[in-house]
């Protein structure tokens, strides 16, 4: 019998390791997997690298962790947002290294990595800075960048459902970097509202099949980043 | 124009009759990912009868206006992550599809603010330069380099002003040889193979005031 449920998200992110690369769904709080976030704060591992469309906004979720100290490097397409504060200081400081990624470019790495492509390339960024350093190739008459798949150690997602097999089911745009992180990761993690048993999500709708993920937890009430910078939380 | 907007004056269109000039050249059941600001409003002005399915690369087509405040959901939201609605027929997926429609050239329009765009076409629009700054660059490389066709709608000049309209870009690049049309407060130009070329004035705007405060040449209306 195939059992992916884990009791809870300390226990689910237990074996985060020191330097490990963790990739963080989300696209601002849409997606944030803020529950399992806070779970890795608390287990402690450090040196981590990070892969996420943002950094996190207040002291919570994402900006916490960064806050924290855990977070060596972070790549990343838009690590400025409203009320992000931690990022900036860490980056001005020296102490986060930041690989800036065009968004689609970042989103077609994971994918890739996930798809067992190590590289292609794209039209994205020629002729900018953040061309710089990269190997170019022309097609038929147009330039294009080599750009690298990306893999993870982990990868942490929020999903709206799931059932013990793994497959998932979303809300709405906070789909986002889901689906492709968990093809990218050795163990996507991801934290539901709601556990099902295996027949109850029509296979017709499920959006990530099982396979790519490795283990299921249920957070019923998940908290909303916004809601936590609004009423001045900080984590821990 | 309305007979309202006839009223003479030196100053240019406001930022609504920008939106609404670009609006009348989106044809209708056009795919169009709208940025962040002065494009947005661009969906107040689209004409009786046509109908914009707009993309927001965080995962959605079929976007909708935002929301009274307070309602909606914290996970339905645009690329500028302020809440919104999903309308009839619209569609949700994820980030490598969400590219896909943008470099793959299925996109039809995108509408971005620019900082400076060159005679060339070239875009600069998502950093100064400035060794402080925080770099961040979202999907707007992503987006000039495959959206079938790129406009962009800003002010003339900066607050300074200086010419936004320039021979060659001095902030760092989005894109080069990516921009299409600029709309402007004073004037439509079209970035041609022999540079910028006028399409239209604002009423009350003459050449010479647009050639002035262009920072390269620009040609007269193609008859």
């Amino acid at each position: 019998m195939i059992n992916k449920q884990i009791a809870s998200p300390s226990e689910a992110v237990r074996d985060v390791f020191d330097g490990a690369t963790v990739m963080i769904g989300g696209f601002g709080e849409a997606g944030s997997p803020i529950e399992l976030i806070h779970a890795l704060i608390d287990q402690g591992a450090t040196g981590l690298t990070v892969v996420s469309n943002n950094t996190g906004s207040g002291e919570v979720g994402l900006a916490a962790l960064l806050k924290a100290g855990r977070v060596s490097k972070i790549i990343c397409s838009f690590p400025r947002t409203a009320n992000s504060t931690v990022f900036p200081e860490l980056y001005r400081s020296g102490k986060t290294e930041l690989e800036l990624v065009p968004q689609g470019t970042l989103a077609e790495r994971i994918r890739a990595g996930g798809a067992g492509i190590p590289g292609f390339y794209t039209p994205a960024a020629v002729g900018t800075p953040l061309a710089e350093g990269k190997e170019s190739r022309e097609f038929d008459g147009q330039e294009y960048l080599l750009e690298r798949g990306l893999k993870a150690d982990f990868a942490f997602i929020k999903g709206q459902k799931a059932d013990t097999h793994g497959n998932v089911i979303y809300n709405k745009t906070a789909r986002n970097f889901g689906p492709i992180m968990a093809m990218a990761a050795k163990v996507a993690i991801v934290q539901v509202s709601e556990v099902v048993e295996p027949g109850s999500i029509d296979p017709e709708i499920v959006v990530t099949p099982g396979i790519f993920m490795n283990r299921v937890v249920e957070v019923a009430s998940p908290v909303y980043e916004s809601e936590l910078v609004s009423a001045g939380v900080s984590y821990p | 124009m309305s007979e309202q907007a006839k009223t003479p004056t030196v100053s240019g269109w406001t930022r609504e009759e920008m939106a609404k000039r670009l609006a009348l050249d989106i044809p209708n059941g056009s795919y169009v990912n709208l940025g962040i600001g002065i494009p947005e409003l661009v969906t107040k002005f689209v004409p009786d009868g046509h109908t914009l399915v707009y993309h927001t690369e965080n995962g959605l087509l079929g976007m909708g206006p935002s929301p009274e405040e307070g309602q909606g959901d914290p996970e339905l939201i645009n690329a500028g992550k302020r809440r919104v609605t999903a309308n009839p027929g619209s569609a949700f997926f994820h980030h490598a599809d969400s590219f896909s429609m943008i470099r793959g050239g299925h996109i039809d329009l995108c509408v971005l603010g620019a900082m400076q765009v060159s005679q060339g076409g070239d875009l600069a629009n998502w950093s100064t330069g400035a060794p402080d700054a925080i770099p961040a660059v979202g999907g707007a490389m992503d987006l000039v380099a495959g959206v079938k066709s790129v406009y962009v709608i800003t002010q003339h000049c900066t607050k300074h002003g200086e010419p936004k309209l320039v021979d060659s870009c001095t902030y760092p690049l989005t894109g080069l040889g990516v921009i299409d049309r600029i709309y402007t407060d004073l004037a439509v130009i079209d970035v041609s193979s022999d540079g910028f070329r006028l399409v239209e004035l604002c009423p009350g705007i003459d050449f010479e005031y647009v050639q002035e405060r262009t920072g390269a040449p620009l040609l007269p209306i193609q008859q």
